[in-house]
């Protein structure tokens, strides 16, 4: 069993010793205060966390390399580097404003990640798969229009030019083909829609 | 005269410490950091 009254210089030279309970005792002894002062510039639960941890992670690496010449000034050289933290958190928040749901508005309402998530990339998928299919099922003249228009992208006068009739044909084929597939589409309840 | 109440305006935070996962987090990675030195230089090296 460790001597909890132990200085925490001694602690200190115990941990560099190799003593790693050392380190587990002055962080009990200290934590509170330490993590107390951080929330008290961040107010944060999740960013102090994250400092506290940085903050001995500091400490830890310090003490290894045995760059710490502070001897018996443990606690305030530690609020020093947690501190030092805090500052450099606030530093980076400047450069990236942080936007707070605070209930009132949020900026998530307006602004969407436009790219298509795992689910909706196979929805879409079969959804085109469907239509595919269905294309498939028009009378030959009024699928040439639709492919032409649809998936080669082509004009009505390059339709007319290919397929040899006027616009005006092309133009009412292409109609009817989008009237025939709504026909399909409702009479057989398919859903297309991601 | 009027007497004035005061309320903390902040949420009163009873327990303010780190998570047990935060501290245990620490002490392994204690654990698991060595430092070798090496002619004046020194080589950290995280052993899992």
């Amino acid at each position: 069993m460790k001597d909890y009254t132990l200085s925490d210089a001694h602690l200190v030279n115990d941990y560099i010793k190799g003593d790693e309970g050392a380190l587990s005792i002055l962080i009990e002894r200290h934590k509170q205060r330490i993590y107390s002062f951080i929330y008290s510039k961040v107010f944060d639960r999740d960013v102090s966390e994250d400092i506290f941890q940085d903050t001995f992670i500091k400490v830890i690496r310090t003490l290894k390399n045995g760059k710490y010449n502070e001897e018996g000034k443990f606690l305030p050289w530690v609020m020093r580097i947690a501190h030092n933290l805090v500052i450099d958190h606030f530093r980076k928040g400047n450069r990236m404003p942080k936007f707070e749901d605070n209930g009132e508005f949020s900026i998530f309402s307006v602004i969407s990640d436009g790219d298509l998530n795992a689910e909706k990339k196979l929805i879409k998928s079969q959804v085109e798969e469907d239509l595919r299919n269905l294309i498939q099922e028009l009378p030959e003249d009024q699928k040439e229009v639709l492919v032409m228009r649809m998936y080669r992208d082509m004009s009505f006068k390059e339709i007319s030019d290919k397929t040899g009739v006027s616009i005006n044909t092309a133009l009412g084929r292409m109609r009817y083909a989008l009237i025939n597939l709504r026909k399909v589409i409702e009479k057989n309840n398919i859903v297309l829609t991601n | 005269m009027a007497k004035f109440y005061f309320t903390s305006s902040k949420r009163e935070e009873k327990q303010l410490v780190p998570k047990q996962s935060t501290v245990d987090f620490l002490l392994n990675y204690s654990k698991a950091l060595s430092v070798i030195d090496y002619k004046n230089l020194k080589f950290e090296t995280l052993l899992n």
